[in-house]
């Protein structure tokens, strides 16, 4: 099983899917167990993942390979290809995580066609995991439209009263997006195949001769895939598919919503648009924009989320502000602003999650996420209140939570690049602030004003179960970070060494607190040259 | 030697933990007792490390590594703790002030729902505010920093069913997070050019600097940093969270927005004096911060009527002092202010506490008077902390504010405007503070009459909120902010377990300044040459150490003391004039004054100007152009209206069957294959 670990844990939860098939739709609760046992067992056949992966960690190139280049249909040149490095691990151990815990909080909410809910479920969470592991184009693209479809249904059929709307939006703006990614990839197919002669859609073969491209190709092709990536980040301004889509997704949707497809479009761009167009990336004008859109993302968000008057679609849009960091991490293209980056996609997915799973649970109870149809929350609901600050803590990135290490990476990478990058992202912090804590007041202090809210019950111990990871991972990521850098340390000088080729990755380590005359006298007058 | 300085923060963490957890179900006792056995391990520790650390004799910090934080490339930063001099001193206070206002907490909260949660939020302020004292480089500081505007968001909204006490909470966060910006840049700078966090490497690096090297970049980090003390320690023209976060229970006002949490930002200037020794610009808008803010938050102290408020002010004001003092290269004069305003300020707080839980929740100083036979003992220790923030000699504040105006005189950094402002501020301060004390002590009692209907219902409502008792917050018990049941029955003296720390706090305001005596009227000036390896090291060659200045030729250190005590004595006969002899004057003055008068009782509405610069314009911005107009109108309307798309897609967005994707997708995928022909005839070409 252990040269086979990836394939099981891409296959479960299609096994899922398969057995939910044969059991009777009229029973409901045997439908649920049997969908959260297999959600459950695709969380815990990844854990041996993590000390498997970690004995390698310091490798060269991708882990855990299996299958070849060409195996699946040679004529065309596809694979069964798939891998992973540091980057797809963490996104991965996430995806079963927030995958187990969406299916978990979907007990009591959806009562309604049952079984499709679930075995699309699976689906998707299968084809997210594909998206992360494939090392091969047409695999890639094959997971990449795979998820797109249950996503749509998600939305479609269990979700909120202008549910059409949302989830045609979401599939037009992505599928817009995913044709011109394919364009883009057949493009490199065939330039692949006048390079050398052989047709394939090996990624990493194609690693090697994509950087030949080179004047407006390159910069187009990079565009037909940083459009893909960008209207699935969401990135300013492609954005406005996710506050629709979000409000009407079921709270199981949104949370792998956010937490895992989001991440699809900052993998991407980390594991595509980068390595592939390195010029391009580096490109001061090309680069000036993503910054650019990134800070913009980052401040827009927060300020339209001040004003959100639905607490889901607030949520939607703090999205847009905190992807705006992982895309300005990814952009710094240095260690810092690509780890940092990783580290606060992590951190979104487990945060975030957390938001949509707190809004879920109010919507629950009073079916409602207006804003004003609430206050006082603290008084009837004192342990959801206390989750609920962490977890906003955690979001506005309160150092010793995991927000802080991931935003506060970013930062530091971006200052390194340009002080005014820096500068402006930093709004974002103060407004993070903002919009959540004022949200809390209005939400949770207070008295009571509306009777409604008089007699709705605390969590229940399922859903004390669906925040007990996200918590505990919320502080290990907070307190203890540094496995997680360890883990992206390769992979992303790797990143960087392919796009900056002449950047200083391994300098000598910074002089200690000794008092070292000498060096530090060196050091200072490096840093006082400035 | 090893001193384990990471239990002395950890031991109040594993406090709030268990309080947290399981305090729901414990019995008050027990969780008074869990946080106070707690917070006195963790002082005991603190003397325990502090005697071991001076014994050893060693000149240099103590550094203790406990662990590797965060790696990343180059940059490293870790959890240590560095125990110095100047660390030491803050140490002590945090713990010490500390635990005596937990004890007295016990008794003020004893009646109030969320007893555990009380104190577990204030277990948890500790070890965030041990955290950002210990800690040995700027990372793991502002990790406390961040804390303990945690903690304090958490407190000030303690009663968070009153509007106001959440509002004052959001705010004091998020002002807050306004000056960490500029903190934040300061670190970013510091990494960028020093490659590290940690004090003692970044101190060396600066301290081998040549003279006048890189103070263009120093100067930067020095404001920099500074931000970030405006915010944190309430300084023009970040002040503006501090006065509201009075919404609090009274000891949090004196453990956190008195004692500790606001004094972090003028530590923080002490422990940079390194980078700020070396910008004297940044040194010098400093001192003119911290002048400014102690004469602005002066002026307002004057005719505030809460009690608490006057408190506020009179804190931010003699916060101004300490920033002043750092500005002007006098770390230790600063030190030596934060110590002695901690014991009297804090006691001026539990004081103020004491009666306004005599009267049952009331705040407004119109509504007391004659509490002096009624309560003894507050009115005791009350006179002694007064005695010590007017800087009458013996007491504590004395020789502190003497220490500050003589330095702001005499320092090669300072000048005379500095001293003349800082006189003036000490004659305002005695000034409010003795009207505070003959407003509550001395005259009749005035709880039962309304001598203004017009001007008591604005600031009333604090007060009132306070004791009503809000309907259906059912989950934290019944009982709810200062309603006292038995409080309206009589005014009576508070229990044992909160007069003992007022009399011990109030031997401290007299004795604690004995400790820096200056060397011209008799003493050793201990407490500076205690600090002074902290702040002599890092000091380049070439500079003369401004802690010796050379011997003025302008007037004597004995006569700035005499005029200072002058100041303090003018203040105090115009008070005892206006409010005691002649009461009838200060409604006089008021009408004479007029518009003076409207500025100064109005804040010179500072609040409403923020409001109408900043905050309403950034609202107004969000929602109509940035929501409304560009993410509906622009971007949306553009994808709905867009080309060729635009008629069929504002239709049939609406009533689209699923099928009708499939022939989008077609169209999408036609568009799509014109471009990927161009491409690759781009590409053979």
């Amino acid at each position: 099983m252990a040269n086979h670990i990836l394939s099981v844990i891409l296959f479960l939860p299609l096994a899922g899917a398969i057995v939910l098939l044969f059991l009777p739709r009229e029973n409901k609760n045997a439908i649920r167990w049997v969908a959260n046992m297999f959600a459950l067992a695709g969380f815990i056949i990844s854990l041996p993942l993590v000390p498997m992966f970690w004995a390698v960690k310091d490798q060269p190139g991708f882990k855990f390979v299996e299958g070849g280049a060409n195996n699946w249909i040679p004529s065309i040149g596809a694979g069964y290809h798939i891998g992973i490095d540091g980057i797809s691990f963490l996104l991965i151990m996430l995806t079963t995580l927030l995958g187990w815990i969406a299916v978990l909080c979907s007990w009591t909410a959806i009562q309604e066609r049952v079984k499709e809910y679930y075995v699309w479920f699976l689906v998707l969470q299968a084809g997210m995991l594909g998206v992360f592991m494939a090392l091969d184009f047409f695999l890639f693209y094959v997971f990449w439209e795979v998820m797109l479809v249950p996503m749509y249904l998600l939305i479609g059929i269990w979700g909120g009263p202008r549910k059409l709307y949302a989830a045609i939006k979401f599939f037009l703006y992505t599928l817009a997006g995913s044709v011109l990614m394919l364009l883009g990839i057949l493009f490199l197919y065939f330039h692949h195949h006048g390079m050398t002669g052989e047709y394939t859609f090996d990624i990493q073969k194609i690693y090697q001769t994509s950087p030949s491209i080179t004047g407006t190709a390159a910069v187009l092709l990079f565009f037909a895939f940083f459009i893909g990536f960008a209207i699935k980040v969401p990135m300013f301004p492609f954005h406005t598919w996710l506050p629709d889509a979000h409000v009407e997704a079921p709270t199981a949707g949104s949370v792998i919503l956010a937490g895992v497809l989001l991440k699809m479009g900052t993998y991407g761009l980390i594991r595509f648009s980068i390595p592939l167009f390195p010029r391009v990336a580096m490109n001061p004008t090309v680069r000036g924009w993503m910054i650019g859109l990134s800070i913009v993302g980052i401040i827009y968000g927060a300020l339209v989320s001040l004003m959100q008057k639905d607490m889901k679609k607030l949520v939607a849009y703090s999205s847009v502000s905190h992807l705006g960091f992982c895309t300005l991490g990814i952009f710094a293209l240095n260690p810092l602003g690509l780890s940092g980056s990783v580290i606060q996609q992590i951190n979104h997915g487990i945060s975030t999650g957390a938001l949509f799973l707190i809004v879920g649970i109010l919507y629950e109870r009073r079916h409602t996420r207006e804003i004003s149809e609430y206050g006082g929350i603290s008084n009837v609901m004192p342990l959801y209140a206390t989750i609920t600050l962490i977890m906003f803590m955690s979001s506005l990135g309160l150092p010793l939570l995991n927000g802080f290490v991931g935003e506060f990476t970013i930062l530091q990478g971006s200052y390194m690049e340009n002080k005014y990058w820096a500068a402006w992202a930093v709004t974002g912090v103060i407004l993070g602030a903002a919009y959540l804590l004022w949200l809390y007041q209005r939400v949770f202090f207070g008295n009571v004003t509306n009777p409604k809210n008089e007699h709705l019950h605390d969590l229940t111990p399922r859903e004390v179960l669906t925040f007990a990871p996200l918590l505990i991972a919320a502080v290990w990521i907070g307190v203890y970070p540094k496995p997680f850098f360890e883990v992206l340390d390769q992979p992303v000088k790797a990143i960087v060494s392919t796009v900056r080729p002449d950047y200083p990755l391994n300098p000598p380590a910074p002089v200690k607190a000794q008092f070292a005359p000498a060096a530090s006298g060196q050091a200072a007058a490096a840093g006082g040259s400035r | 030697m090893n001193l384990h300085l990471v239990a002395i923060p950890l031991l109040p963490l594993a406090g709030a933990a268990i309080n947290g957890l399981l305090g729901k179900r414990f019995p008050r006792t027990l969780v008074a007792t869990v946080a106070l056995a707690f917070t006195a391990a963790s002082f005991l520790w603190a003397v325990w490390a502090a005697i071991q650390f001076a014994d050893g004799g060693a000149a240099g910090p103590y550094i203790e590594h406990f662990a590797t934080w965060m790696q990343i490339g180059n940059f490293q930063a870790e959890y240590g703790f560095y125990l110095d001099h100047l660390s030491m001193v803050m140490m002590l206070i945090v713990t010490g002030v500390g635990f005596l206002i937990h004890v007295y907490s016990v008794g003020y909260m004893w009646e109030e729902g969320g007893f555990y949660r009380f104190f577990c939020y204030l277990n948890l302020f500790m070890f965030f505010m041990l955290t950002l004292v210990l800690a040995s480089n700027y990372l793991q500081l502002f990790v406390g920093w961040e804390g303990v505007g945690l903690a304090s968001y958490l407190l000030i909204g303690f009663f968070f069913w009153r509007d106001s006490a959440a509002a004052a909470g959001k705010k004091a966060f998020i002002v807050n997070r306004i000056g960490d910006f500029t903190f934040l840049i300061g670190l970013f700078l510091l990494i960028k050019h020093f490659g590290t966090l940690d004090f003692a490497s970044v101190f060396s690096k600066i301290g081998v600097l040549p003279t006048g090297e890189a103070t263009g970049l120093l100067t930067a980090i020095a404001l920099m940093l500074l931000g970030g003390a405006c915010g944190k320690s309430a300084q023009l023209p970040l002040y503006v969270w501090l006065p509201d976060a009075m919404e609090g229970p009274t000891p949090v006002s004196a453990l956190i927005h008195a004692a500790t949490m606001v004094t972090a930002g003028v530590y923080m200037i002490a422990r940079s004096h390194a980078i700020f020794d070396r910008a004297p610009m940044a040194l010098l808008v400093v001192a003119i911060i911290g002048c400014a803010t102690a004469l602005f938050a002066a002026t307002i102290g004057l005719v505030q009527h809460d009690i608490k408020r006057v408190l506020a002010y009179s804190t931010v004001s003699q916060l101004g002092y300490m920033v002043l003092a750092c500005g002007v290269a006098a770390y230790s004069a600063a030190l030596f202010h934060l110590m002695t305003h901690a014991f009297f300020k804090a006691l001026l707080f539990l004081g103020a506490g004491s009666v306004i839980h005599a009267l049952g929740g009331e705040q407004d100083m119109r509504r007391m008077g004659g509490l002096r036979k009624k309560i003894p003992w507050t009115f005791w220790s009350m006179t002694f902390a007064t005695l010590a923030i007017a800087g009458a000699p013996p007491f504590a504040g004395f020789f502190s504010k003497d220490e500050i105006l003589w330095r702001a005189f005499s320092s090669a950094h300072g000048s005379w405007v500095f001293w003349l402002i800082g006189l003036i501020t000490a004659g305002l301060t005695s000034f409010y503070m003795f009207r505070l004390w003959f407003l509550t002590f001395f005259g009749d009692f005035r709880g039962a009459q309304h001598e203004e209907p017009e001007a008591s219902g604005r600031e009333r409502h604090a007060s009132d909120a306070a004791s009503a008792a809000p309907p259906g917050h059912g989950a934290h018990g019944a009982s709810a902010a200062g309603g006292h049941g038995h409080g309206h029955d009589g005014v009576h003296e508070s229990p044992p377990i909160m007069l003992v720390p007022l009399v011990i706090l109030a031997i401290l305001s007299l004795v604690g300044g004995w400790v820096g005596i200056p060397a011209v009227l008799g003493g050793g000036n201990h407490f500076e040459k205690f600090l002074a390896p902290v702040f002599e090291a890092y000091a380049t060659a070439g500079e003369t150490a401004p802690a010796s200045p050379a011997e003025p030729s302008g007037p004597s250190e004995m006569s700035l003391s005499l005029a200072a005590t002058g100041a303090a004595l003018v203040g105090f006969l115009l008070a005892w004039w206006m409010y005691h002899r002649r009461p009838e004057l200060h409604v006089r003055a008021r009408q004479r004054l007029g518009e003076l008068y409207r500025v100064l009782d109005h804040k010179y509405w500072i609040d409403e100007i923020y409001g109408a610069v900043f905050v309403r314009p950034l609202i107004g911005l969000s929602r109509a152009v940035l929501w409304r107009g560009v993410d509906a109108g622009v971007i949306d309307g553009t994808v709905n209206g867009s080309a060729t798309a635009a008629r069929e897609l504002s239709d049939s967005v609406r009533h689209m069957q699923s099928g009708n994707i499939r022939s989008y997708a077609g169209w999408v995928a036609a568009g799509a294959a014109c471009v990927l022909v161009y491409m690759i005839w781009l590409g053979m070409r």
